[in-house]
């Protein structure tokens, strides 16, 4: 009898603790659903029997980042498609990538994820996560052809396209125009043509150097993968090395061509013509480039230098990695949409709807570009620039776009391999391994 | 007895002055970090990046507060606090109940149970995330806030705490009880409770500092911008702006605040709190 | 713990006979397993279902498309062995632990009984200043340290004149920052604890050892240490769980890097899961990690108990 009783009450027991669990759920539920719904409610009205799809985007421009216009075109989106509901989620380069895995391990995907081919196609779509989105591609294939052959088979893998792209740029450096001018630096550059030979770069960064009038040349950041891009185009450039072989199957990074220009590289670290930073990534070097800190940046574009344009007291000026040849090979960067398959129909209808609307739609495709300030990859859309308070800006950049180069981000292992690269980095500039030996080991970790 | 205390506790004058300077210059090293994180929120944007430091903002702005309120930062605090509370809560109610069962009762398995308990108890999260991070989403917990509280609460330190604390009932009371006809719950609740009370502050206190201070798990389970902490908030943050110390500072003078001022007003008892753990256990 | 079991089943279970101490024994054991149902739920949902998950696919070669994985035998296991970076994380974890558990718990002993005899509002002030780190955030604190790192404006290059030299980015000075913040954040707890317990030390015993001749040091050894010993275990047992927590200093300041440099286990293993997206292997690393701590809880343990005895 007694048994029972004190059995009993144990269940009560248990049951109180089970309902502060629920209670606690709910207080958890309520308040991040809350939360949820008034993010909702402050980006668009939801319409009847509707669809509701979520987007992330990376900081692309006005896309992404602290201060996007998501908002505006959602609304704008809306008034067009008023079923259709998007919620969003703007991510950055230094934690996207983890939330995006953590997303994916957890089957919580977002329906539109915004991004470039390196991971929409070599890493997502790679692994099968994607959906096919070739019927968005028939009727515009021609038009981003005529701009770039390169944009078409970036987006593809093994005949699936898992990128409809939206805008491109060519990614590039810039120098502080009145340290360089106070120094008489300038001799080394040519400003027509934004460009610069390997031996006046050395000659421009030695006399930076013993100027003083910057605290540090130019800062080699290898301390993570953000903004590699810049240190890759720096270092194929000098000798007019490749990334990858023609067929971007396999990692060239130790031929005689690149191991000079990092022999190079490590030589001028060493006379303090510049500095290598294994603590700092991209994101740390613009920050001291703005500051006036570093007279360079190894990572520039039109979204960098719209960032940075409050802080900055000096002029930015845009140039074209330095190479031997003076024939700059700069990489390109290229954005656009995917859809991860979530098994919905619907969601996937109407992510594409979303995508067609953003990069086709007459009325918007023109403004979606101009929100990344870079470029259409569209030939009709033409200058979308042109007669906006944007041109003369844009106007820096369009002079680069001629020396895109190749587009090798679509080689295999690519997000191991950017792994790999700032550590051969780390390991050429702060820890002193030959060069030779440290990108022999890059290339055997990294090749399939 | 003050005079036999200071007789046994005396030291040479100069130790004394050496003591003094030293812990003198600690707390000035102690102190600095919060310092300058709530200076440093104060200054603009050139002063902080400038290459001498100014040592006290003299041209404070509230910019860098401005801007972080643009953020939902309101909503990241709303959400730390759930977290730590429901957390403390929860962990306090299931280890007292355990460990007393632990202590105080012999039982099938008790020895592999206990074993298993210690072996876990340093285990880091890191450990099993994507197990986690799967069985979360199974449970359609994905991007909520019990996705963080739960394994908090089944990290077994705290019935490892409670046990010891337990261990420190007379046997005799609880067998006096049991003759007196009390059920196991009175007994718990009349008896046992009572006398761990100091053990669940202690427990208290860890749990709500460890969690408020935890970062991995709440990195790992939350991704949507509304349902960030404090901490995962601040390091967004510093991932989209990187060295915009200036906002970051910000961030984190409003994740430090609160917490400070509390453990200031109460301090008495924060410290009683893990004071009583510490000589039991 | 093995005292008490024993002393309970004295008490409890030889008195009765053979039967009814049966049916004792399984009442107990109902009774147990029901307080501790809630706890035992939680441990069990959350941490031991995880782990057995975890050593499932550690034998598998497994990335971010889940439903793709293959049976991978015990490959995971041998080229853990042969990852130069694993076998540096491994010793930087052990480092850590060896460097900051004696450390902490030496610097706030001595802390402790510098400021234990102080009067009571200098003590206090004492205890609060040292405890800030602790209830500062663990983020924040990092964020902060950060700035005051970094290599062009950062606070300590700025007094030492030495402005370009990168605290974080060099593999001799990395892992030594890393320690010196944890140290920060660490001796909190550990010097409250010890103010208390120094409070509770039998005054008569050194009193009457000072009468017999004894020096300090000898009181301090035979008498003092001896009673705050519970102490010191609690202390040792937080301090190394603290140790093996830290993540957010190392995830936030260098990413592992430089070349591994400040890596531990436990972020290479977020690392080699999120940043590599090879589950697979960094399961079988998560695997041997939490034997590694399993075994070295039990000792420390055995260690803790033998010493109460």
């Amino acid at each position: 009898m007694k048994k029972a009783i004190s059995r009993r009450d144990f269940l009560k027991v248990t049951g109180v603790v089970g309902a502060a669990g629920l209670l606690a759920a709910c207080g958890g539920n309520s308040s991040s659903s809350t939360a949820a719904s008034t993010a909702a409610g402050s980006t668009a009205p939801a319409g009847d029997g509707s669809v509701e799809i979520s987007l992330w985007t990376y900081p692309i421009g006005s896309w992404g980042g602290t201060e996007s216009k998501l908002d505006d075109i959602i609304a704008a989106f809306n008034k067009v498609h008023p079923e259709i509901k998007v919620t969003y989620e703007t991510l950055d380069y230094q934690n996207g990538d983890n939330l995006v895995t953590s997303a994916i391990t957890a089957k919580e995907t977002p329906d539109i994820i915004m991004e470039g081919p390196e991971r929409l196609v070599s890493n997502w779509g790679a692994n099968n996560l994607m959906v096919d989105l070739s019927d968005l591609w028939a009727d515009t294939e021609d038009d981003i052809a005529a701009v770039s052959e390169s944009v078409v088979s970036a987006c593809q893998l093994n005949g699936a396209y898992y990128e409809y792209p939206l805008c491109m740029t060519t990614h590039c450096m810039a120098i502080n125009y009145d340290v360089f001018e106070k120094a008489g630096a300038l001799q080394y550059l040519d400003e027509a043509t934004r460009t610069w030979t390997t031996d006046d770069f050395v000659k421009a960064m030695e006399t930076i150097r013993d100027s003083g009038l910057a605290a540090v040349p130019g800062i080699i950041y290898c301390g993570g993968q953000g903004g590699d891009q810049g240190t890759r185009a720096l270092v194929n450039n000098l000798y007019s090395g490749t990334y990858t072989n023609a067929d971007h199957t396999e990692y060239t990074a130790n031929s005689a061509e690149n191991v000079k220009a990092l022999e190079l590289l490590k030589s001028m670290v060493d006379n303090r013509s510049l500095n290598a930073n294994a603590g700092f990534q991209a994101s740390d070097e613009l920050q001291q480039f703005a500051n006036g800190t570093a007279a360079v940046t190894f990572c520039w574009n039109a979204s960098n230098k719209a960032q940075y344009a409050s802080q900055v007291t000096f002029t930015p000026y845009a140039m074209a990695f330095p190479s031997d040849d003076g024939v700059p090979e700069l990489c390109g960067g290229i954005w656009g949409f995917g859809v991860f398959n979530n098994g919905d129909d619907a969601r996937i209808e109407a992510a594409k709807t979303f995508i067609q609307f953003v990069c086709d739609d007459a009325s918007q495709a023109a403004e979606s570009v101009r929100l990344t300030g870079f470029f259409p990859v569209r030939d009709s859309l033409g200058d979308v620039y042109d007669g906006t308070d944007q041109a003369e800006q844009m106007g820096e950049f369009a002079s680069l776009m001629p020396y895109l180069g190749d587009y090798y981000n679509v080689a295999p292992n690519w997000t191991a391999q950017r792994q790999n690269w700032f550590n051969m980095l780390q390991e050429i500039m702060v820890n002193g391994t030959p060069a030779q030996e440290a990108a022999d080991a890059f290339v055997a970790a990294s090749n399939p | 007895m003050s005079k036999t205390k200071s007789s046994l506790d005396g030291q040479s004058r100069g130790y004394k002055i050496f003591v003094i300077i030293v812990l003198a210059l600690l707390a000035v090293f102690f102190i600095f970090p919060l310092y300058w994180i709530l200076t440093g929120s104060l200054k603009d944007a050139i002063t902080i990046n400038a290459q001498k430091p100014q040592w006290f903002p003299l041209t404070p702005t509230l910019d860098n507060y401005v801007r972080l309120f643009k953020q939902p930062a309101v909503q990241w605090l709303l959400n730390t606090i759930i977290i730590a509370v429901a957390a403390m809560a929860l962990t306090c109610i299931t280890a007292a109940l355990a460990g007393y069962a632990l202590a105080k009762k012999r039982f099938y398995g008790q020895k592999i149970l206990f074993s298993l308990l210690v072996c876990a108890m340093a285990l880091p999260k890191q450990v099993i995330v994507i197990p986690l991070l799967q069985e979360m989403s199974a449970l359609g917990l994905n991007n909520n806030l019990l996705a963080v509280i739960l394994p908090t609460v089944g990290w077994p330190f705290g019935i490892f705490l409670m046990k010891q604390f337990s261990e420190t009932i007379p046997t005799e009371m609880l067998e006096a009880a049991r003759i007196d006809g009390a059920s196991e719950v009175r007994t718990f609740v009349s008896i046992v409770f009572p006398m761990v009370k100091p053990g669940v502050g202690a427990l208290a206190i860890f749990t709500f500092v460890n969690t408020w201070n935890d970062y991995f798990l709440q990195l790992i389970m939350l991704q949507k911008r509304e349902v960030l902490t404090i901490s995962t908030g601040i390091a967004r943050l510093q991932g989209e702006v990187s060295s915009d110390f200036g906002l970051i500072m910000a961030g984190a003078a409003l994740a430090a605040v609160p917490i400070v001022a509390v453990f200031l007003m109460f301090q008495k008892y924060f410290t009683q709190g893990i004071t009583m753990g510490a000589v039991k256990g | 713990m093995a005292q008490t079991s024993v002393k309970d089943q004295k008490a409890g279970g030889a008195p009765q006979t053979h039967s009814s101490s049966r049916v004792l024994a399984r009442r107990e054991t109902i009774s147990a397993y029901l307080f501790m149902l809630p706890s035992l739920l939680f441990f069990v949902g959350f941490v031991l279902v995880p782990m057995g998950m975890c050593l499932v696919y550690s034998f598998l070669d497994m990335g971010i498309d889940t439903s793709a994985a293959a049976f991978n035998g015990l490959n995971n296991y041998i080229e853990m062995f042969q990852d130069k970076t694993f076998i540096r994380s491994l010793w930087n974890t052990v480092l850590i632990v060896i460097v900051s558990v004696p450390v902490v718990t030496a610097f706030s002993l001595w802390v402790g009984s510098a400021i234990y005899p102080m009067r009571s509002k200098l003590r206090s002030f004492f205890r609060c200043v040292f405890y800030l780190p602790v209830v500062t955030g663990s983020v924040a604190v990092t964020v902060v340290w950060k700035w005051m790192f970094n290599p062009y404006n950062g606070l300590l290059n700025q007094i030492f004149g030495t402005v370009g030299f990168d605290w974080l980015g060099d593999t001799r000075t990395a892992i030594w920052c890393i320690i010196m913040i944890l140290f920060t954040t660490s001796i909190g707890q550990p010097i409250v604890l010890y103010v208390a317990a120094l409070g509770n030390v039998d005054r008569s015993l050194e009193e009457a050892a000072a009468i017999d001749g004894a020096t300090k040091f000898q009181i301090f050894w035979k008498i003092k240490w001896a009673q705050i010993m519970p102490t010191t275990l609690y202390v040792l047992v937080i301090t190394t769980i603290n140790s093996f927590q830290c993540f957010a200093l190392i995830q936030l300041l260098t990413r592992g890097g430089p070349l591994g440099s400040t890596s531990t286990l436990m972020y290479y293993i977020f690392d080699m899961a999120y940043n590599y997206q090879r589950f697979g292997y960094a399961n079988a690393m998560g695997v041997v990690l939490a034997i590694f701590i399993a075994i070295f809880s039990a000792i420390q343990f055995k260690v803790a108990q033998s010493d109460n005895g």
